[in-house]
């Protein structure tokens, strides 16, 4: 029994961050962020040659057959440094629908691709996790018809996997005849969101394998909300560090602003709640490979509360930082919106709370 | 305690629900407002103060409507506004920050010159009060202003100028008194921000958009008759703006709009069909945030009878800011939790065009940071709450003395 991350993740997160910290300075991600699609093809690249595109894939498919806690690390650097890069969807619930619900053959044919990078998917999982928006969806004689608003790290996505009301989902080609996607960009300009309208579309691929499609939905859906917990406990970090790091150098009224205990009780509220939040994102993470029986459960409270945490820290860092926090000068805001984001996504705190709710037993879905 | 209505007060109550309903289309929308008033916001600016509805009790002589002191007048008109979800009218620095401490302790020439204008919307104040070295410690300002053959000459930098790129004027706090303390040496300037000399650099925020600037002074000249009250007063008067600088940040008017807004979108049914106002945890949100918000209004009233009773409200007006702006946040964070992925939809639009709902609340959502920073900080609401309100002692000074003077 050891609650706590080996060696090799400690190594992996290290050098994810150093990696991501090189790349993106503040004037590149700024850049990146001025078109709002999410993605840019040489961070991509770069991603992949770390292992991230395959790192849930398991290794007879080319990937690292790596588990979620890996990837909630993985998760964690992202946001601590607003990487644009699609990962949440593309990366970790696509993997987790094809290998709970895709057939060998489907699993064979596109679980390399996505270790391989040439796949990414877009996800939609609107009316099944709670998202705002339309969801509403047909299959029809084999053709996909109808609207589906925002899908998940679909600015250049390859494909779409679009959720059905029963818990099956369809893989569609981006540019297939009746495939209109309209990229939104969100306030968190390195992510954005897909709006998909549907007119007879043929799907690639439908992934109705499992004996309980709506089961398989929520352990997709669950995998997504632990990702987007540890994306928030990462740009949460983010904004306390260097909040803390400006209290250190600030001065006013002839002191380091730091050494006002108004500032200081503001810095130490902010580690008070977040601190506690690594090992619940750690557990919550473990919990979708190793405790099934937890598994929604943890994963539902896990957005939840990061999300409570986030919008406070996120609230107090930016006041730590006086004006220069509401500026674009220092870049503050990119973690700021990140968190804003990850909030909404796949279903807020309420939502997440009844889910765990339910998960537990307490009351019918 | 009286608060019966009387037959008058009816009557207004009626004339304002009859002027809603008859002139709601001519309202330019409310919220989101960091723009310089269109022709559509000034043309419903002066429909509003030619019935009263706006600047009401401002004297008829600087162009207000001149009736005398109601609270509960006041009260009428807001509520039929925020009740209707229809623009109060313009509030800006000029209106909710100048005209209030010119009519406190400006000279009757000031009032007739800048009141008028400045309340119909058409001359646009900001306000040069931070430095990059003087923000929370605004009285350790550097900006300097020399005497010259009757000018001040003005020199040094000012920063975070909310509207500066497209004011007019600058109420302005500077140094003019070099060898005196540090409190002692400053004074309030009113110049024209078309002088030679000042450069105006637009900022961009974390909403994307520049709502503020850096602004540098070489060698501006003004009149030295365009000072409020006297040289070494700058301290007094830029305390008599803030006092109502505050009040505007923490504006109950203003909540009750928003809680009134969000009500209407969790009576919406979502893409499910059910309706957020249905549900008791998002029921519960918002009716805790409705009592809230009516302490507020309560408060607010007892401030004003106070105000109108020639009486300092002292504590009850230090919790002001604090209190407000901190709420003015849970509610902007209700509205984006209730609109959801849909909101997080961004696209702001120029300086002139409308800004579709989702993001005006996204705006709303980090500008309410902003404002819990701006007008003195949460950090600095608190120590005047405390030391002034509660009569604490003060912090220890530091060891090592300022720099600065
Ligand atoms: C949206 C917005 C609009 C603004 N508009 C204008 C404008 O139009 N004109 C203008 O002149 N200024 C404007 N400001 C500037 C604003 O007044 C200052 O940002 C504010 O006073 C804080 O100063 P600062 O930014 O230098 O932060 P700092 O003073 O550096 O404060 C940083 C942190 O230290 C804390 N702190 C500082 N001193 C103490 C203390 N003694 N005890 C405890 N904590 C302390 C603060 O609370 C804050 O959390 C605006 C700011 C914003 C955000």
């Amino acid at each position: 029994m050891r609650f706590g991350l080996t060696e090799d993740q400690g190594l992996f997160g290290r050098s994810l961050r150093g990696f991501l910290a090189d790349r993106l300075p503040l004037d590149a991600l700024r850049r990146l962020a001025e078109t709002g699609t999410g993605f840019d093809a040489e961070l991509w690249r770069g991603l992949g040659e770390l292992g991230l595109h395959g790192l849930l894939v398991p290794e007879e498919h080319g990937g690292a057959g790596l588990g979620m806690l890996d990837a909630a690390l993985a998760a964690e650097a992202l946001g601590y440094h607003a990487a644009p890069a699609p990962f949440a969807a593309a990366l970790v619930m696509a993997v987790q629908a094809f290998r709970s619900a895709g057939d060998a053959e489907q699993q064979r044919q596109w679980l390399p691709r996505i270790a391989q990078g040439q796949a990414r998917i877009g996800l939609g999982f609107a009316g099944l996790a709670g998202q705002t928006g339309r969801a509403a969806l047909r299959l029809e004689g084999g053709r996909l018809s109808g609207a589906l608003d925002g899908l998940m790290d679909g600015g250049e996505a390859t494909h779409f996997l679009a959720y059905l009301p029963d818990g099956r989902a369809a893989l569609i080609e981006a540019g297939a005849p009746g495939v209109t996607a309209t990229l939104r960009r969100s306030v968190d300009r390195t992510r954005a969101l897909v709006d998909l309208d549907l007119a007879g579309a043929a799907p690639v691929a439908l992934l109705q394998s499992s004996n309980d499609p709506l089961a398989a939905a929520r352990r997709v859906r669950d995998a997504g909300r632990v990702m987007l917990a540890a994306d928030t406990l990462g740009a949460a970090q983010n904004m306390l560090d260097r909040a803390v790091a400006y209290a250190k150098e600030r001065v006013q009224f002839g002191r380091v602003i730091g050494s006002f205990q108004g500032v200081k009780y503001m810095c130490a509220d902010m580690a008070t709640m977040l601190e506690p939040c690594r090992a619940m994102v750690w557990y919550a993470a473990y919990a979708q490979d190793a405790v099934p029986e937890e598994a929604a459960m943890v994963a539902a409270h896990a957005k939840a509360h990061l999300a409570e945490v986030g919008r406070e820290v996120a609230r107090l860092a930016t006041e730590v930082h006086g004006g220069m926090g509401f500026t674009d000068l220092l870049g503050l805001h990119h973690q700021f919106k990140r968190i804003t984001f990850d909030r909404q996504v796949l279903g807020g705190p309420e939502r997440c709370r009844h889910d765990a709710a339910v998960a537990q037993g307490w009351v019918a879905a | 305690m009286d608060l019966t209505l009387t037959p008058k007060h009816r009557a207004l109550r009626e004339e304002v629900d009859a002027f809603i309903a008859a002139h709601r289309g001519a309202a330019p929308r409310p919220g989101g407002g960091r723009k310089r008033p269109d022709r559509k916001a000034l043309d419903w600016q002066a429909l509003l103060l030619e019935h009263g509805y706006f600047a009401r009790t401002i004297p008829r002589e600087y162009g207000g409507f001149g009736a005398p002191h109601d609270v509960i007048e006041l009260a009428i008109i807001a509520d039929a506004f925020s009740r209707a979800g229809i623009s109060p009218g313009i509030h800006n620095q000029g209106i909710s920050m100048l005209v209030p401490t010119l009519l406190e302790v400006g000279t009757e020439e000031q009032k007739r010159r800048w009141i008028g204008p400045t309340i119909r919307g058409e001359t646009i104040w900001c306000q040069g009060y931070s430095e990059p070295g003087s923000g929370s410690d605004l009285a350790a300002a550097q900006t300097r202003a020399v005497v010259e053959d009757g000018h001040f000459v003005i020199n040094g930098q000012k920063i975070w100028t909310s509207s500066a790129h497209f004011a007019d004027m600058m109420f302005l706090l500077c140094r003019t008194e070099p060898d005196k303390s540090k409190h002692a040496g400053l004074s309030y300037l009113l110049l024209p921000m078309s002088a030679p000399g000042i450069e105006v650099r637009p900022l961009r925020t974390m909403t994307g958009r520049a709502e503020f600037n850096e602004t540098f002074f070489t060698d501006v000249r003004v009149p030295v008759d365009q000072i409020v009250m006297g040289r070494g007063d700058g301290w007094h008067v830029a305390n008599v703006t803030l006092k109502y600088e505050r009040m505007l940040l923490g504006d109950p008017n203003k909540l009750q709009q928003r809680l009134e807004a969000i009500r209407r979108m969790m009576e919406q049914p979502g893409a499910d069909g059910a309706r957020l106002l249905d549900r008791a945890e998002w029921r519960d949100r918002l009716l805790r945030l409705q009592g809230e918000v009516i302490a507020a209004r309560n408060h607010n009233m007892r401030l004003l009878t106070e105000t109108a009773e020639g009486v300092d409200s002292g504590l009850g007006r230090f919790i002001v800011k604090y209190h407000g702006t901190m709420l003015a946040h849970r509610l902007a964070s209700l509205a984006l939790d209730v609109m959801g992925s849909t909101g997080l939809l961004y696209e702001p639009q120029g300086e002139v065009a409308e800004d579709d709902p989702a993001t005006t609340w996204q705006i709303d959502y980090m500008y309410d940071i902003g404002l819990i920073i701006g007008g003195g900080s949460s950090n600095i609401q608190k120590n005047i709450i405390g030391e002034r309100g509660l009569g604490l002692p003060r912090e220890p000074k530091a060891a090592v003395p300022a720099g600065r003077n």
